[in-house]
């Protein structure tokens, strides 16, 4: 087990296709200001599989945000696939959402009485895919978390990690390059953590899907490649988890 | 895309049926009274009009009396058959005039009887009063002359009375006179104040003054202007005469007045317009009201809509998608509001115009306007937070409160 600071600037690196460079972000302003990121740099090459841990409100959400384009950092700067993210329209990083990004919300953010299928589907209907087409993929993303036989349920009607898992399938549904999961185990009890980290890791060996998740267990973590330590809005360690489990 | 976006927003729809329900029923609401008012209003106002048209042109009533209303007053003088007789010689441009007087009194054939009012008069009432006898005949001269014991039945008096029985050769007795039917009126419905016009018995004025009221004297004049002339002027030339018939000095009032029938309706139509105009002001804050539900609906809405918006946004969408779908939603649910509110108002208005028995009148216009206000609404208040909301960062739209 290394551990490496990567305090140092990083200067723009080829092929990288998440880069951070010093990156923070503020909330609020004046006296009531709340620095969740303060001068963030990382870098995660294509088909990484990065875990990221650290006490609450350390800003492990704030960063994953940011790299999901769903929110924008304060100052410093984001590049996606080299594309400085910073300079793109408010349209512009909603496509590289549709076409490049999953991601699985702390919360779910599923949509209230729509079944399953149709959450799962949301994505596609957006791609502009036919309805035989989204039924057939939102079918097998469903099969592949193990859903098969809740379609038609709505969020309501499933269990915290059957909801997860609706999440999980609407995130990977699309084929999307970068899986970005917040806490994506955090409802789960192990047996369920297990079977979650068995469809991401599948999802990162196989497909070669790069994969960022927040997690508060060190051995959900040690599911993936490194272990990024976060502490008061910056990263006080990486840890390299050198070919564990 | 488009086909995608529309599914969307008809999912949308049919997931939060007490939502669309609300909105629906919000405008259905405005869009039906206002509508029903106003075609109601508008059928009322063309019925005086219609009923203004049917009253007999430029027919004047001289009535004893200070003011309009003061006629109930003791001691007022009435008139004579000298003076409808003076009026006729003197003034010009006169058409016709009729002398009247009126009793109510029961009417009798057989087992049924009916109060109705009796007027005494002539033939030229049944014509200035635009009458017509429909079966059997009218007055002859020499009946009016003597006095004869005979009359003419408005349709309502003979059904009453006789049924669907044929009424001319027959005798009805009128409190103790016993008079032969010589006709039956032509039907003329309600005037302008709601009365039945088809209420009414006609006998001779003789034969009212003799056998009835005892006396000589005559309740009304029906002055007819001739067809060119001028009302006002007559009227002035009206009121000269009778000041000098009555021996009345500079400084006295008039002891009588003119009534000008046209200048009555035409108050009354303006008074129905007013109510009409009023009444559709209460309809038009019943569609405001209609408004501000669906306002509430969406407000209250909001925070679990601006979540689904940044849901939507997340994953991908673009916000004039995100538009797109509320707008659909908006129009959707609006247009169908709208309809329906068009389709109840068409029923409430028809049944409406049957109990307060004037024609239905169908007003396009305000069907298109009421319809247009309240699509406005619909779209303006179930787009605008929409609108906010596919601004923001999704994660601002998603953490929403
Ligand atoms: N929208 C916001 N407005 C103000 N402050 C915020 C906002 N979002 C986050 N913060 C603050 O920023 C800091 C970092 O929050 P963040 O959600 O990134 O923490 P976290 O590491 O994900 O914590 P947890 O493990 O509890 O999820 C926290 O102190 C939080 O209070
Ligand atoms: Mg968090």
């Amino acid at each position: 087990m290394s551990s490496l600071s990567t305090s140092q600037p990083l200067t723009r690196a080829e092929g990288a296709i998440i880069e951070l460079s010093g990156v923070s972000k503020v909330y609020g302003q004046g006296r009531a200001a709340m620095q969740a990121l303060a001068g963030v740099d990382l870098r995660i090459d294509p088909g990484d599989f990065v875990a990221v841990m650290g006490p609450s409100g350390s800003g492990k959400s704030t960063c994953l945000n940011i790299i999901g384009c769903l929110d924008v950092p304060s100052s410093g700067a984001h590049y996606f696939e080299g594309v400085d993210v910073g300079k793109l329209s408010h349209n512009q990083r909603a496509l590289l959402r549709r076409h490049y990004l999953g991601f699985i919300f702390q919360g779910f953010n599923l949509l209230n009485r729509t079944s399953a299928l149709e959450n799962v589907e949301l994505p596609l209907v957006y791609r502009g895919l036919p309805a035989p087409q989204r039924h057939e993929r939102a079918q097998q993303a469903l099969v592949a978390v193990g859903l098969q036989g809740w379609e038609r349920h709505t969020p309501g009607e499933l269990s915290g990690g059957q909801q997860q898992r609706v999440a999980i399938a609407r995130a990977i549904v699309a084929g999307p390059v970068v899986v970005l999961a917040d806490e994506p185990t955090g409802n789960l009890d192990s047996a369920r953590s297990r079977e979650i980290m068995e469809i991401l890791t599948e999802l990162n060996r196989k497909q070669g899907i790069t994969i960022v998740m927040i997690t508060h267990e060190s051995d959900i973590a040690a599911y993936a490649n490194r272990t990024i330590h976060f502490r008061d809005g910056h990263i006080e360690r990486t840890e390299h988890n050198g070919g564990k489990v | 895309m488009l086909g995608n976006i529309i599914i969307l927003a008809l999912r949308e729809i049919r997931r939060n049926v007490l939502r669309s329900f609300l909105t629906i029923l919000g405008i259905i609401i405005g869009v039906a009274a206002v509508i029903t008012m106003v075609t109601v209003g508008g059928s009322a106002t063309a019925q005086i009009q219609q009923q203004i048209a049917s009253m007999g042109s430029n027919l004047l009533m001289v009535m004893p009396g200070k003011r309009m209303g003061a006629g109930m007053e003791a001691g007022n003088v009435l008139f004579k058959e000298d003076d409808a007789v003076a009026i006729a010689r003197d003034i010009n441009s006169i058409a016709a005039v009729a002398p009247v007087s009126t009793r109510s009194l029961q009417a009798i054939f057989g087992n049924q009887n009916w109060t109705t009012q009796v007027t005494g008069s002539d033939n030229v009432f049944i014509g200035i009063t635009n009458r017509a006898v429909k079966t059997g005949r009218q007055f002859t001269d020499n009946e009016l002359r003597s006095g004869a014991a005979v009359c003419i039945l408005g349709e309502t008096v003979k059904t009453k009375l006789f049924g669907g029985q044929d009424a001319v050769g027959e005798k009805i007795r009128l409190q103790k006179l016993s008079c032969e039917v010589l006709g039956i009126l032509e039907p003329k419905g309600q005037n302008t104040m709601g009365m039945d016009q088809d209420d009414v018995v006609i006998i001779p004025l003789k034969t009212l003054q003799r056998r009835v009221t005892g006396n000589q004297d005559v309740g009304v004049l029906y002055v007819s202007v001739s067809n060119n002339a001028s009302t006002e002027k007559v009227q002035q030339e009206l009121s000269v005469l009778m000041r000098e018939r009555r021996h009345l000095s500079p400084s006295d009032d008039d002891n009588f007045n003119v009534m000008d029938m046209k200048e009555i309706a035409k108050m009354l139509t303006s008074t129905t317009q007013l109510l009409t105009a009023l009444l559709s002001a209460v309809a038009a804050v019943s569609l405001l009201v209609g408004g501000i539900g669906i306002m509430n609906i969406m407000l209250v809405s909001v925070t679990e809509r601006t979540r689904e918006i940044g849901t939507r946004l997340a994953i991908g969408a673009l916000e004039r998608e995100v538009l797109l779908q509320f707008l659909i939603e908006a129009v959707v649910l609006s247009s169908l509001g709208g309809l329906l509110g068009i389709v109840l108002a068409m029923a409430s208005s028809v049944l409406l115009t049957a109990v307060l028995n004037v024609p239905f009148i169908f007003n396009g216009s305000i069907i298109i306007i009421s319809f247009l206000f309240s699509a406005a609404v619909g779209v303006i208040f179930g787009y605008m937070p929409a609108k906010k909301a596919a601004r923001l960062n999704p994660i601002d739209a998603l953490r929403y409160e």
